[in-house]
């Protein structure tokens, strides 16, 4: 069925190797990755205590300007400045990133260690549960989920929350399928382990490294989702800055100020591109087969 | 070949009943009476309730369902809430433009992958595959909609080449239609493309490093001929899998794409239906949505037989 | 002239330690027609000095020396140049039957492509061709089987197609890498003989390669033992088996199962084991695992003792060994 999933299960182990670090400063998707992520968490967290000016006062005199030593990258069609939205909008980004993310991974790996701990039916159930949420476009649930329910950041959250808790629970359950295969379980439970216990200590830190690298592509997933869903009104709601609605906003000025769609698409690209880095980069150096061999 | 067809079409007509049920149910539990929403909160509960009768709104679920089912098979799905219009015309309406937007969409995702996954599997490890490999994870932080609206703001309002939205139907020649879908089409394409050409990048490094490849090597075939004639392929099993998934994806991308580019077709009906709770509408477009992704599954399987003789052979 | 001549051949690889010498002066010559096998454990450089041949070695290997195939220099050559040798000049069939050819492609189409390649034919002429290829090579029903695809056929008949496939455009020299190690035994014999039949009905020259020393006895007129990139002795092979000069001959032969032999005994074997590429002494390779290791093995690179009747050895220590053991039967 789903062979795209590796048998070599990567091991936190490789994390704790000293050698990790100074492998990891050498690898190039990794550094560049890293970067780019510490960037947007910089931005966000930089937004809380100081923006150049304030993103929500208007200057109607001073509206769609490119950018100036005044304003670094111009103002919008309200004569806010658009650095600042930048850099606010980065707070929407990351705070779905991190819940919706955090509700895939909470609840999506407890389904996944279930359904490898109790095999059986209750596999199956889950299995197919989770090949039907995923046969269905994703884009198309989150915009029924807001439409019905509501816009506003926090059912768009939920919306793409959800859609992760499927997408962790296969990655968990084939993961964790091949560490209880491994003889040092077998050897657990002829020991007397009960199956929590040896999930616990056992299945969970090894299959960690894989959940991480998971953890990068699904927020940089949860981003473009996030900037899709505000860019057609149903995410993240005024006076809020967010980079998907800050582009939707600059499609009807295109022809007074191109400039103005330009910058915030750069900010989504540049998020989505270092998470992904930074997820091929661990992904590399997580990899039992490298970290033996040096 | 024939019992391998008769069995993967009976897997598809049962999906297909599977997904009908699934849709109906999931739609039945979305809270908001149709009727409370169409009529307004000032109208009196007695008005509501009339229009609830009309719409059929109060009979027990079950029937529902197979009135509905009845009408697929029938031809008639319904009329619209919204435009009082026949469901099945709004719907062939939009799909004379959206078919063809994916058709065109897959086409140029396709043939972007496969030169560029190819071309950088043949120059691994050196700059081409290094600088090709680069472009792609541009291509996947893209996001499509922003895609597109570069592509506005370069082809429409900087060369004036193309319009910056809108369809003007198929009445004036196909080239005219063709022209205001290629800009969706290609923003469309690029992020699809950027996934598949890494599929196809590394399929191919797979089977390169098969036995058969040195065997026809030794045989005096050049490493160009070996690479298309050969190993292509034998890597289009991965690729193609992909392709089916990334069709799902392709649809949901319409109905974001069609938004920016204010185009009639089918994923802006769908989206206009949920904001305006035309569940008629909305039950008969994700239905449709639902039979292309299991169609297209079907198709899948059945070119994994044509792909591969060893298929046909082992199929249970 | 003679078809092949190999002259001081150095192949160095790129491993995961660095950069090693897998092939270190092996030098031979092949006359039209004539039979030549090479015996070596794994890792010996058996395979790498055939693929050399073929000019189908990874692009990080480094090829020194000479190899002349009837006075055409192959070491440089473009690759142009060589797509046209190989298929054509050198067939060559290799181990593994059941993964050697492609899956999608019918037999047809597979065996008529060096000749569509090298000769030039259509689609039907080829296809005829291929047909009658396939008979003489003993596939059972070829006619209705052309459009077969190679999982329908066992891993004996696989590797028919892929002996029909290297003689197709009836090459001068045939190079066979252990063409029988993967097949059940009683498929061993009947492959086996029919390559000897082909060989000697078209007047080919042949090169096999084989850890098989029962394979190599009755199969070619000439051998070479190799271990660790060297030729350690080489001759006609009645000599070779009658006198086995070199110690590492010897220790092959004595590691020889015997059918007869008392259940009791174990069975002899070479103490130590083949060392990584990189690690292989400076002076004879077989340094440190020989019985008879002197001192100056290991720096100095034995010089090539030729004696009669072709038979050639490299050993510092020949005189002595020959004089201390006797031959056992």
């Amino acid at each position: 069925m789903n062979t795209i999933v590796a048998p070599a299960v990567p091991s936190a182990a490789a994390l704790s190797v000293p050698g990790f670090w100074r492998r990891a400063r050498h690898h190039r998707s990794f550094v560049i990755g890293a970067v780019l992520a510490l960037l947007l968490l910089l931005a966000a967290l930089v937004s809380f205590v100081w923006t150049p000016w304030s993103p929500y006062e208007m200057d109607m005199a001073n509206k769609m300007q490119a950018p100036s030593a005044a304003h670094w990258l111009g103002t919008d069609a309200f004569g806010r400045d658009v650095a600042s939205l930048l850099l606010v909008g980065a707070r929407a980004s990351i705070l779905v990133g991190v819940i919706a993310v955090g509700i895939g991974l909470v609840v999506g790996t407890a389904l996944g260690l279930l359904a490898a701990a109790r095999r059986g039916w209750v596999e199956e159930a889950i299995m197919r549960f989770a090949d039907f949420s995923l046969a269905f476009p994703a884009i198309l649930s989150a915009i029924m989920m807001t439409a019905v329910f509501g816009a506003g950041i926090v059912n768009a959250i939920v919306a793409i929350g959800i859609y992760n808790i499927p997408t962790f629970a296969r990655i968990t359950r084939a993961s964790a399928n091949a560490i209880w295969s491994r003889e040092y379980i077998a050897a657990a439970r002829a020991c007397g382990k009960g199956s929590f216990s040896i999930t616990m200590q056992h299945v969970l830190p090894n299959i960690s490294a894989v959940l991480i690298v998971q953890i990068t592509i699904r927020f940089a997933i949860a981003i473009l989702a996030e900037a899709a869903l505000s860019y057609l009104g149903l995410g993240t709601q005024p006076p809020q800055p967010s980079w998907g609605r800050m582009l939707s906003e600059a499609q009807t000025l295109m022809f007074q100020q191109p400039l103005l769609a330009v910058f915030p698409g750069m900010a989504i690209a540049l998020a989505v591109l270092g998470l992904n880095l930074l997820g091929d980069g661990l992904r590399d150096l997580l990899d039992p087969r490298l970290a033996r061999a040096r | 070949m024939g019992l391998f067809l008769l069995k993967r079409l009976a897997t598809l007509v049962g999906t297909l009943i599977g997904a009908s049920v699934i849709v109906f149910l999931v739609l039945e539990i979305l809270p908001g009476n149709a009727a409370q929403m169409l009529m307004g909160p000032d109208a009196s509960p007695d008005a509501v309730a009339a229009l609830a009768t009309k719409l059929g709104l109060d009979q027990p679920a079950w029937t529902r369902y197979w009135h509905w089912i009845g009408g697929i098979l029938t031809g008639n799905l319904g009329d619209s809430y919204a435009y009082g219009s026949p469901v099945l015309d709004l719907i062939l309406e939009r799909l004379a433009l959206t078919v063809p937007l994916a058709v065109l969409a897959m086409t140029f995702t396709t043939v972007l992958a496969l030169v560029v996954g190819v071309t950088a599997a043949a120059r691994h490890n050196k700059m081409g595959d290094v600088g090709l490999m680069g472009m792609t994870q541009v291509g996947i932080a893209i996001p499509n909609f922003w895609f597109a609206i570069l592509l506005i703001l370069v082809f429409s309002v900087k060369l004036q080449w193309f319009s910056a939205g809108g369809f003007d139907g198929w009445g004036e020649g196909v080239l005219g239609g063709v022209k205001s879908l290629l800009l969706p089409a290609l923003s469309l394409a690029v992020v699809q493309a950027a996934i598949l050409a890494r599929i196809t990048r590394s399929a191919v490094l797979e089977v390169m490093r098969e036995d058969f490849v040195r065997t026809a090597r030794a045989k005096g075939v050049s490493q160009r001929a070996v690479l298309w004639l050969h190993v292509l392929r034998n890597a289009m099993i991965p690729v193609i899998t992909v392709m089916g998934m990334q069709f799902s994806e392709l649809l949901a991308g319409t109905i974001v794409i069609e938004n920016v580019f204010y185009l009639p077709g089918l994923g802006r009906l769908i989206f206009q239906a949920i904001s305006n709770r035309d569940l008629v509408v909305v039950r008969n477009c994700v239905m449709l949505l639902a039979a292309l992704v299991v169609i297209v599954n079907f198709v899948v399987d059945v070119l994994y037989a044509v792909i591969d003789p060893r298929i046909k052979a082992s199929d249970i | 002239m003679p078809l092949l001549e190999v002259n001081d051949l150095r192949i160095g690889l790129q491993t995961q330690r660095g950069p090693a010498e897998a092939v270190r002066g092996i030098s031979f010559s092949l006359e039209r027609g004539e039979t030549l096998g090479i015996v070596g454990e794994s890792g010996c450089g058996k395979s790498i000095t055939v693929m050399s041949l073929m000019g189908l070695l990874p692009s990080t290997a480094k090829v020194g020396g000479s190899i002349r195939l009837d006075g055409q220099e192959l070491v440089g050559l473009p690759e142009k140049a060589m797509c046209q040798i190989r298929g054509n000049r050198i067939g060559m069939i290799f181990q593994e039957p059941m993964t050697a050819l492609n899956p999608v492609h019918t037999i047809a189409r597979q065996v008529g492509e060096p000749l569509r390649l090298h000769r030039g034919l259509s689609k039907t002429e080829a296809r005829k061709e291929a047909l009658g290829l396939l008979e003489r090579v003993g596939i059972p029903d070829a006619a209705s089987r052309l459009d077969a695809y190679p999982h329908q056929f066992s891993g004996g008949q696989r590797q028919r197609i892929g002996i029909a496939m290297a003689l197709a455009c009836g090459p001068d020299l045939l190079i066979a890498d252990e063409p029988t190690t993967a097949l059940d035994v009683t498929i061993q014999k009947q492959v086996l003989d029919l390559i000897q039949s082909l060989v000697a009905e078209m007047g080919m020259a042949l090169i096999l390669i084989s850890h098989d020393l029962g394979v190599i006895a009755n199969s070619v007129q000439r051998m070479l033992v190799m271990y660790g990139g060297s030729m350690v002795e080489a001759g006609p092979t009645k000599a070779v088996f009658a006198e086995r000069a070199h110690p590492y001959t010897r220790g092959l032969f004595a590691a020889r199962p015997v059918l007869g032999a008392p259940r009791t005994g174990r069975l002899a074997t070479i103490r130590g084991s083949v060392p990584e590429l990189v690690d292989l002494p400076r002076g004879c390779a077989f340094a440190g695992r020989c019985a008879f290791t002197a001192e100056a093995c290991y720096t100095t690179k034995p010089p090539l003792a030729m004696k009669p009747s072709g038979h050639a050895v490299r050993c510092l220590r020949l005189e002595e060994i020959a004089a201390q053991s006797a031959v056992p039967a």
